[in-house]
Formats: structure tokens, C-alpha cells, sequence
């Protein structure tokens, strides 16, 4: 039976990272992310795990110690946000390439400036690139259970990445919602022992971590964790299946919410799919136009066959993105769904919205104009403005 | 328009840093959880700061809630602090057939020309006449919960003094002699909104 309970985002991961136990938690405070380490702290304090909380003095050092912890054999955390986790940029990359099955909690803020504290994506999609796999939630059940399916992904011998686990600042992590949590013995079960094959403290295995790579080698360790990503796609599934047995809640790489006969589809990440979701609802129940949401889980690795496919019968879609890439054109979201389209020769008209940065708020009104607008479009294909903006004041 | 999730009550919360109108916004989501509802208790945050505006949000309801936007036309809204009166347009997009409910000394009639002209209906509470007479100090933000609930009957009276006091037992677990105290001041508030 599982326990019924209202929690915060924060409280709630904090609660898996006590169910789990895990051996070493660096961390440094930043808005919205604090209350993590802080909860943690007092579990610890408490006596009710034996997690040795390191402080350390920025988070360059958080990340730096937990890639020593990980790379000694412990199982090892942090928990970050925005500024924090570009602190942490180059470690990012090293725990990647050092193969470490590091788990981040990310509380999604936007990156200064102008400073904000607010949730947007561009702390984590600057990161796409560093080898880390990334997974989103709409809620806080949701960010909860990523949690707890963290550790099984990251520790798998074909995959040994680190994995960032990312939830929206304050939307989530301090609004309080109902939630499901798992039992602590099913949590232990589930998540398991960790038993590194190779680590630093091995008694008669040496090895080194993170050595030098000249020219003849560089290239191999890369191709490998293309390859270690590319295992994770069926590893993600696997657990994901598992821990439906557990819970009964289903996982994959995205959710497609009333999406069997949608013409009209928005692609999306974060809390902002459940405000779709009632837009979506409310226009069936009013008008009964085929409308759906795909709601992206898993960012890294990119599901890009399976978005494709999940995309083919339909007629227009708007992709939105919670960040900027500056290139001008595209937010990351729309350039990677738009090329997975291409390739599978999608028919849909394609366009891309900027919204919510700096927690500019976004609501259901605002879904069903951009729905109106994916109509017209499906009707007329002339796509005027292939880049717009939900919310954006504009002289 | 704005769509509402059936069966759903929605609140927005007026109040300044330090004043305790977002620990409310969560006792009260803490207390409709325990009664079996779907909850939502939610600050908006800024630079925040003592005495600075804050708002806070619930939504309450008996099936599960997805929307995580604000509440731009909630059916309740509660203003911990009068003040806030001349700056805000606190009615802005309250539901008229709802309430709005003003902590304050003030008579319904005087506070009425800061409204905006809301047509809905107007309580006023003196949380902190309340509050100093069963606690001996300003804490308006407990009266101003009983008041929210008396007046937007999101659960049974008997139901939430009985939640309430379980919690304060719990919160004040090393100060058991404020319970009696908080509690008078939750019936207090109660008996002046109904």
C-alpha cells in the first residue's frame, strides 16, 4: 500500500535521498535547490541515515567532492541550481566522461543575469551536452519517482552515467501537493546495493580516474559515452517497467497525454504540461477538436525515433521551449524536435514558442491560443512566424 | 476565460513577509489533505523580504489537480494586511459570486471604497483583537485560516479544529501551553467569520 502524503517538491526528493541512504552528500545552498541539503542535514542529524554530508565552499567543490566520493566507490549526491550548477560546469563534463553514476537533484532556475531566482530550463539545457543523462518532471509524484529510478539507471554496468534529476523552482519544489511515496523497504529493494565492479579504494584492482588522454585516445572515450547513452535508452525503459510493477505508475521516454487521434500537438518539459493537460481536456470536453500533449521525460538521451513516430499522424505542432540558445532561430527543445521530424519525414508544420523564462507564469488560456493558432495552421499551412513568444510583453 | 477544474475552490492570499500568509496558505492545504482532499498550497516568490507583498495560493479539491499556474480569478481571497489595501487591487478577478476576507479593525462599510467596486460579498475580521486576546501577541495568520475556512466551507468546522489541533500538537510538541491558546484563537475567528 502506499503511503499517501502532501509534500513540496524539495521534501519529496529529500524524503527519496532518505529512503535511499546513499553514502556522501556534498552540497552548497542556492535558491530553490536549499531546502534539499537542508532536509538531508537534519535526517542526518536525526541519527535516521548514515549519509556523511560533506560542506564544502562553493559548488565547483560540491561537484568536485562528490566525483572523488563516486569515483572511491560511494554512492554519491548533490543537489543544486541555476548559478550553482554553472559553478559546476567543468566537473559536469568529468563526471561524465569519468563514467561516475553521480545523481544531481536539480531544481530548474534561470541563469543570470538579469539575476532571477526563478524556474526556467537554462541551467539544465546549457548543460545537454556535458554526458549527462536528464530527466524532467511535471510533478512533485513525478519528481519523486524520477528520483528513485536514478540510481538503477546511473549504477547499470551498460550505462555508468551521471543523471540529473530536474524539477521546476518553486512551481514544484516549494508548492505543496498529494503524493504517493513508496514504502522504505520497497524503496531499498527497488533501488538495491551499490557495488561498484571498479573504483579508486579497490584493494588489489588499481586504477586511475580521470587521468590525461592524449589525442590517440580522447576521441574512444567519447565515442564510449555515446555509446553508454545510447544503452540507457532500453536501461531507462527497463527500470521504468519496474518500477511500474512497484507502483503502478507508468514511466517512458515522454508522456503522450490524449495524443491517439491529435492533429494538434504541443511538445513540452516540466510542471507546465499539467496546465496543458486541463487546456487539452477543456477543449475536447468543449469543442471536441483532436487535440494532445506530449510531455518530454527524458531529454538525454533524446527519444528521437520514438517522438518522431509519436508525431507522424499529426497535423501541427508547437514545441515549447523554457530556455534560450540564442542561436537566433530555434530554443533547444524546437531545433531537436524539428530535426527529429525531419529525418522521419513528419508532414506537420512545425512551430516553436519561448515561454516562461524567468518564471513568467503560463496558463491555460495561454495553451488554448496556441492551440487556436496550431488550427489555423493545420488549415492553411502558411506558417507566418515560425518563432514566437506565450506571455512576452512587446511595445 | 479561465478554466477551472471541477469541484475545485481556489484561494489567493495577500499578505507581507513575515506576517505568515504563505505558513497559512500550507496549514490550510495541511488540513484539507486530512480531510481527503487534493491539495495545492503555493507561495509566488520574488525578492522577498520582511514587509514586502506577498501572495500565496491554494487550490482545493475532491479530484487531482494538474493546473501549476496562479490563481487570477480565485473564488476566495484573504488579506492578512489592511495596508495592502491602498496598493493592490486585491479583488482583481475575484469571482463575485465568492468572497473576499480582510483582516482588519475597520467596519466592512469603511473598507468597501478600496475595493474597486466588488460586488461580491466582504468579510472583515479583527485577527489581531483575536489573536492578542487568546494568545497575548499579533500572530493574525492562524485567525485569519479560520476565517478563510468559515467563510469558503472547504471542510467541516468540527473537522478542522480537530485536524488543527493535532497539528499544533505536533508543532508546539515542546510548548504545549500556547495549544489551548492558538486553538481559542482558531474558534475565535471561526464564530466572528460565520
Amino acid at each position: 500500500m502506499a503511503i499517501r502524503e502532501r509534500l513540496s517538491g524539495n521534501e519529496a526528493v529529500a524524503y527519496a535521498i532518505k529512503q535511499i541512504n546513499p553514502d556522501v552528500m556534498p552540497a552548497f545552498p542556492i535558491t530553490p535547490s536549499t531546502e534539499i541539503p537542508q532536509y538531508v542535514a537534519a535526517y542526518i542529524a536525526n541519527g535516521e541515515i548514515d549519509t556523511e554530508f560533506i560542506h564544502v565552499e562553493s559548488e565547483h567543490s560540491a561537484m568536485s567532492a562528490t566525483i572523488g566520493a563516486s569515483a572511491a566507490g560511494a554512492r554519491a549526491l548533490t543537489a543544486t541550481s541555476s548559478c550553482g550548477m554553472a559553478l559546476m560546469w567543468e566537473e559536469l563534463y568529468v563526471a561524465a566522461s569519468d563514467r561516475l553514476p553521480i545523481v544531481l537533484a536539480l531544481v530548474n532556475r534561470a541563469l543570470s543575469g538579469p539575476i532571477n531566482i526563478n524556474a526556467d530550463h537554462s541551467d539544465s539545457m546549457g548543460a545537454r551536452d556535458s554526458g549527462w543523462i536528464q530527466i524532467y518532471a511535471e510533478s512533485n509524484q513525478e519528481v519523486y519517482d524520477n528520483f528513485l529510478q536514478a540510481y538503477p539507471i546511473a549504477e547499470h554496468e551498460k550505462v555508468h552515467l551521471p543523471v540529473m534529476v530536474c524539477q521546476d523552482g518553486f512551481i514544484t519544489s516549494h508548492g505543496v501537493e498529494n503524493i504517493l511515496l513508496v514504502e522504505d523497504d520497497r524503496v531499498k529493494a527497488f533501488v538495491g546495493e551499490y557495488e561498484p565492479q571498479h573504483y579508486l579504494l579497490h584493494p588489489t584492482q588499481r586504477m586511475a580516474v580521470g587521468p590525461y588522454a592524449v589525442s590517440n585516445y580522447y576521441m574512444e572515450t567519447k565515442r564510449a559515452q555515446r555509446q553508454a547513452m545510447l544503452e540507457a535508452k532500453q536501461v531507462i525503459l527497463d527500470v521504468a517497467a519496474r518500477f511500474e510493477e512497484m507502483t503502478g505508475r507508468r514511466y517512458g521516454f515522454f508522456e503522450a497525454y490524449r495524443m491517439e487521434d491529435a492533429a494538434c500537438a504541443i511538445v513540452l518539459i516540466g510542471s507546465a504540461a499539467g496546465t496543458c493537460k486541463a487546456a487539452v481536456d477543456h477543449i475536447r470536453n468543449t469543442t471536441g477538436k483532436k487535440v494532445g500533449l506530449i510531455k518530454i521525460r527524458v531529454f538525454r538521451p533524446f527519444p528521437e525515433e520514438e517522438l518522431a513516430q509519436a508525431l507522424a499522424g499529426v497535423e501541427a505542432v508547437a514545441v515549447l521551449d523554457r530556455s534560450e540558445m540564442f542561436s537566433g532561430t530555434s530554443g533547444p527543445l524546437g531545433a531537436e524536435v524539428r530535426a527529429a521530424m525531419y529525418q522521419a519525414r513528419c508532414k506537420a508544420e512545425v512551430v516553436n514558442y519561448f515561454y516562461g523564462l524567468g518564471g513568467r507564469d503560463i496558463t491555460v488560456s495561454d495553451f488554448e491560443a496556441v492551440y487556436d493558432g496550431l488550427e489555423t495552421l493545420a488549415r492553411t499551412h502558411e506558417v507566418t512566424d515560425m518563432y514566437r513568444y506565450i506571455g512576452l510583453r512587446e511595445a | 476565460m479561465v478554466v477551472q477544474m471541477k469541484d475545485t475552490v481556489e484561494i489567493r492570499w495577500h499578505g507581507r513577509g513575515g506576517q505568515g500568509a504563505k505558513t497559512a496558505a500550507l496549514l490550510l492545504a495541511d488540513v484539507a489533505f486530512k480531510t481527503g482532499k487534493y491539495v495545492q498550497g503555493f507561495p509566488e516568490y520574488g525578492p522577498e523580504r520582511m514587509g514586502a507583498p506577498i501572495t500565496a495560493y491554494n487550490r482545493i479539491s475532491s479530484s487531482p489537480i494538474t493546473i501549476h499556474s496562479n490563481i487570477y480569478e480565485p473564488d476566495y481571497v484573504v488579506v492578512v494586511d489592511e495596508s495592502l489595501l491602498d496598493s493592490i487591487d486585491v479583488t482583481r478577478g475575484l469571482k463575485e459570486s465568492g468572497a473576499v476576507i480582510i483582516n482588519s479593525e475597520r467596519t466592512r462599510e469603511e473598507l468597501l471604497e478600496h475595493l474597486h467596486g466588488y460586488q461580491g460579498a466582504v468579510y472583515t475580521i479583527n485577527a489581531k483583537q483575536i489573536s492578542l486576546k487568546a494568545l497575548g501577541k499579533n500572530y493574525p495568520n492562524s485567525p485569519m485560516l479560520a476565517a478563510a475556512v468559515a467563510v469558503s466551507n472547504v471542510m467541516d468546522k468540527n473537522e478542522f479544529l480537530k485536524e488543527m489541533k493535532t497539528s499544533f500538537q505536533h508543532k508546539f510538541a515542546k510548548k504545549p501551553e500556547v495549544i489551548a491558546g492558538n486553538m481559542l484563537a482558531l474558534e475565535m475567528a471561526f464564530h466572528e467569520a460565520s
